[in-house]
């Protein structure tokens, strides 16, 4: 944790969320995860449209870090399966309610678009 | 390739590098041992470059973040933010301005073709005082025929003309040139071409080449000028070219340039000295070689000339280096006071950042408790520091901007440059490298010392800024403040002494309600005496009888604004050293001496009966009386000047013809008819002075008037107040004055807000303890003692140090203070007493304050 969390850094104010920003929740959403197991993740639920490079990847962990949108985490795995390298990240409260208005925004994107004939019926 | 990229990730900020480097290292480590041959190659370039962008896009936003924080934290606290724009603006825009004068004056190459070779020329006499002489005709073609030193060498001489243009008959600045002038320079015209050798040849119209600004005021900026004739003394010349507006040579008033010619006559007299020379050394040859060949050569001509060349050699200058040493003491002086500014701006600066990194320290505390690095902290002062100080000096660049243009009075008009450098890429430069100095002096202070506090000590509740430490190195900001700015207040005290002292020099006239102007009249229309005498009678008649008009006459020269005019004095027998033997001549119509109310010592003034035909007489001055003639009667004695054999009639007293501040040869005075048919043409007279009991300018337009009836072809001008001409001799003077005033005025401003915040400070600080003692029985006057005992030692240091730099500082502009000593009591006196009273009124309120203390509140804080 590098910096002051500025007071202002509402949900509001974080919005839209860059794409890497978003897939990177969305990654620690259901488990902790480290920066290698993010790239795999975001890369196959994307199936492989979005690559996340590790320049980005970090520099995106830092900022999320800073703006408390996901935190290290002290647990580990069992020791067999670690590398004392790796660090865990997990999704804090606050980023979960910054994913979920991320989603409800795109969400009603989308239902703008359908109106005017531009996205399918159905999801 | 592991090794090449742990380099790489230095350029990461160190956070990032630190908390993911080793992860981003082994995740390079895994693809690279997927990859197979060149594949290799591939994941590693593909990285690199991936890492180089994230770097750059990691410090942008790290920047942005900072810069959000100083724009919140200059809202929560305008007046801190605003002081140090405004301290910083100040410093920055004196610093500016002062520099780029000193760098357009004394540093910046001439706007000429390869300008280190050229050179000025001048004879050197310094046997007779005169180390810098003009050239007569016929030694200049001796030196540039014999010499070998130079690629080409070309006269000038200023001059003047009356023109008949689509605009008017105006008279005009001109410069008669050698031909081979724009070459040496290395210059084209802008339009048309510049004057060739051809034009060395006499023809019925000669050539004339245009200054920018004439085309453009009085030719409509038309290209089709070239090839028109314009009428210059009755004689119409062609137009042959425009040069472009930076070419302001020899000086910045030349309005047109004319080949420079000579007839037979010219070249034989040798003592008639009036061009100017300038040369191009020829590649490779230093300055003292060409001095040395130029020596030989003029050596040559001593012996073949020995009555107008003896003792006479060369002096070589660069023409870089044709600054008055006034000058050039000058600019140095303001260049170093704006560097105190700049300092004091800096010590304030930093002495406020220090106070609101304490006053900060709680917000310090908790971002360090939350895990904030001290480096990363560092940086954040250090950037708003710098953010601070980049509004300030953006600022700075516009006042330097503004200010500059106001002290072009300082630019000596002997250098071919523009009267106020311009602002371009420079004086930016110079206002970025002051910002940037300015932001890091005051930023680092601070930021080193958060950088120092590692983590630890701090995160305990202990203090970055010890108060006690803290203190003592503000009181050292503010003591130097106090010092610089004492050696201010004394430099400008200097500087108004000086000026006093030549306000009191009595010119030897008055000035006060004489009105001047010109018309030199054309020849050879004018070259009988005779017809010039019907002329100036019916100008004076008719002036003379304008209601407000007292008196007027003619002269050769105006004093002040002609100081050359120089004659020897040819008496038999006389005992007075052959270098001394010379005297300032003009020619006079009667009434000069009253109107210009210069007193009649002995005998008479000049008189209408002092005709061609009559005896030659001559009105002498004081001095020049007591030189010949020491405790004898000078009337009735004769002596010879201005080629002919005069007799004393009159004695008058001695006027500064050469200046307030320079000493004049002794005065001749002779009527203006006793000259020969077309001799002395340069002596005629030209300048009218007209004394007047009403408002000046109400007669001007009768004096045109009468000009005009006079002779309808001959143009009026130079129309100016004597009294602006005698304020003129102190024109750069009053602006020195005032620019060191301001800074004077700043500095002290400056450190009277430094010693208040400091003992504000101190006051705010020791709360408590006042308190305790209150609590303990110390009186008021013990609390008021303690402030004012800290402020005594602040003014002390500060004084101490400021007088003994001050005295060095005065030593170095000595040659500026006609006469006033460096060590002028009154003066010191004077810029310490400010200096204590500044310390005593910064100390006023905090000290008050202090006293107000209530104990029981103080220690229930506790």
């Amino acid at each position: 944790m590098d910096t002051f969390v500025p007071d202002d850094s509402t949900t509001a104010s974080l919005l839209p969320l860059p794409p890497a920003t978003f897939h990177i929740l969305l990654a620690v959403a259901d488990q902790d995860r480290h920066g290698y197991a993010i790239i795999h993740e975001v890369a196959a639920r994307t199936d492989g449209a979005m690559t996340l490079s590790a320049g980005t990847l970090y520099r995106s962990i830092q900022r999320m870090v800073e703006l408390d949108l996901i935190e290290e985490t002290a647990e580990r795995p069992a020791p067999d399966l670690d590398d004392e390298r790796r660090r865990y990240y997990r999704i804090t409260a606050f980023g979960r309610e910054v994913a979920r208005a991320e989603a409800q925004r795109l969400q009603t994107l989308v239902r703008i678009a359908r109106t005017c004939g531009l996205a399918p019926r159905t999801a | 390739m592991i090794g090449l990229w742990r380099l790489l990730l230095h350029l990461l900020p160190a956070s990032l590098r630190e908390a993911h480097g080793a992860e981003m290292t082994a995740m390079l480590r895994h693809d690279l041992g997927r990859a197979r041959g060149a594949g290799a190659l591939v994941v590693f370039v593909t990285a690199s470059v991936d890492l180089v962008w994230n770097a750059a896009v990691a410090h942008v936003e790290a920047t942005a973040l900072d810069l959000r924080d100083v724009w919140r934290s200059a809202r929560r606290a305008p007046g801190f933010a605003t002081s140090v724009v405004v301290v910083t603006a100040i410093g920055v825009g004196a610093a500016t301005a002062a520099f780029s004068l000193a760098d357009h004056v004394l540093l910046r190459p001439l706007p000429f073709a390869a300008p280190e070779a050229l050179v000025k020329l001048w004879q050197d006499q310094t046997s007779r005082g005169y180390s810098r002489m003009e050239l007569s005709p016929g030694n200049f073609e001796d030196w540039r025929a014999q010499s070998s030193a130079f690629q080409s060498m070309s006269a000038y001489a200023a001059g003047s003309a009356n023109a008949m243009t689509p605009a008017g008959p105006l008279r005009l600045d001109t410069a008669q040139v050698s031909t081979t002038l724009f070459d040496t320079l290395g210059v084209r015209a802008a339009l048309g071409r510049t004057l060739l050798a051809a034009d060395d040849a006499a023809v019925a119209t000669p050539p004339v080449v245009l200054s920018d600004h004439v085309w453009r005021s009085t030719f409509a900026a038309s290209p089709g000028v070239l090839g028109t004739t314009v009428s210059l003394n009755g004689t119409a010349h062609v137009v042959v070219g425009v040069m472009p507006a930076w070419f302001e040579f020899p000086t910045r008033d030349v309005d047109l340039w004319l080949p420079l010619r000579f007839v037979p006559d010219d070249l034989t007299d040798r003592a008639n000295v009036y061009l100017r020379v300038v040369a191009r050394l020829r590649p490779g040859v230093t300055i003292a070689q060409a001095r040395a060949d130029l020596n030989v050569v003029a050596a040559g001509l001593a012996r073949t000339f020995p009555e107008a060349n003896a003792q006479t050699g060369a002096t070589v200058v660069a023409l870089r280096d044709e600054v008055p040493r006034q000058s050039r003491t000058m600019l140095l002086a303001l260049a170093g006071a704006s560097v105190a500014v700049l300092l004091i701006a800096c010590a304030n600066l930093a002495s406020l950042f220090l106070a609101r990194s304490v006053a900060r320290q709680r917000e310090l505390a908790v971002r360090l408790a939350m895990g904030a690095r001290p480096r990363r902290l560092a940086r954040q002062v250090l950037t708003e520091s710098l953010a601070l100080a980049a509004a300030g000096g953006g600022l700075g660049a516009v006042l330097a901007i503004a200010i500059v243009p106001a002290a072009a009075a300082l630019v000596p008009t002997a250098l071919p440059v523009a009267e106020a450098p311009e602002a371009d890429l420079r004086m930016l430069g110079l206002a970025a490298l002051a910002t940037l100095a300015t932001g890091f002096g005051f930023g680092l202070v601070p930021a080193w010392r958060i950088a120092r506090a590692a983590g630890g000590a701090l995160r305990h509740g202990a203090r970055v800024f010890g108060t006690r430490g803290t203190e003592r190195l503000r009181g050292l900001f503010v003591a130097s403040e106090v010092a610089a700015t004492v050696v201010l207040l004394v430099t400008v005290g200097l500087f108004l002494k000086a000026l006093w002292q030549v306000q009191e020099i009595d010119p030897g006239f008055d000035p006060r309600g004489v009105v001047t102007a010109r018309t030199t009249l054309p020849l050879p229309t004018y070259e009988a005496v005779a017809a010039r005498g019907r002329f100036y009678q019916q100008v004076l008649d008719e002036v003379r009888a304008t209601p407000g008009v007292e008196s007027a006459a003619y002269t050769s020269f105006l004093p002040m604004v002609m100081g050359g005019g120089i004659w020897p004095v040819l008496l038999p027998g006389t005992t007075v050293p052959e270098d001394a033997r010379a005297a300032s001549v003009r020619f006079v119509t009667p009434g000069y001496f009253a109107t210009m109310r210069v007193p009649l010592l002995r005998g008479r003034d000049v008189a209408d009966t002092d005709r061609q035909d009559a005896q030659y007489v001559a009105i002498v001055s004081r001095s020049f009386a007591e030189l010949y003639w020491p405790g004898q009667d000078p009337l009735g004695r004769h002596f010879s000047t201005a080629l002919q054999e005069r007799m004393v009639v009159g004695v008058v007293g001695d006027v500064r013809v050469r200046g307030l501040e320079r000493e004049s040869e002794p005065q001749v005075y002779l009527p203006a008819p006793q000259v020969p048919d077309g001799g002395l043409a340069f002596y005629m007279p030209k300048d009218l002075v007209v004394r007047v009991s009403t408002s000046p300018a109400s007669i001007v337009p009768a004096v045109r008037a009468a000009v005009m009836r006079a002779d309808p072809q001959q143009p009026l001008s130079d129309v100016q107040l004597m009294t602006d001409v005698v304020e003129r001799q102190m024109a750069s003077r009053s602006t020195q004055l005032s620019v060191l005033a301001a800074f004077a005025g700043v500095a002290l401003l400056l450190a009277l807000v430094g010693i208040h915040s400091l003992l504000a400070y101190v006051v705010a600080a020791r709360t408590q303890e006042i308190g305790v003692r209150m609590a303990l029985g110390a009186t008021r006057g013990q609390v008021l003692g303690l402030v004012a005992r800290r402020a005594a030692w602040l003014a002390a240091f500060g004084v101490a140090a400021g007088v003994v730099v001050a005295y060095a500082t005065s030593r170095s502009v000595q040659a500026l203070l006609v006469g006033i000593s460096a060590a002028d009591a009154g003066t010191y006196l004077a810029a310490v007493t400010a200096a204590v009273v500044t310390t005593l009124l910064g100390s006023a309120w905090p000290a008050w304050r202090a006293t107000q203390v209530d104990p029981v509140a103080a220690m229930r804080a506790e």
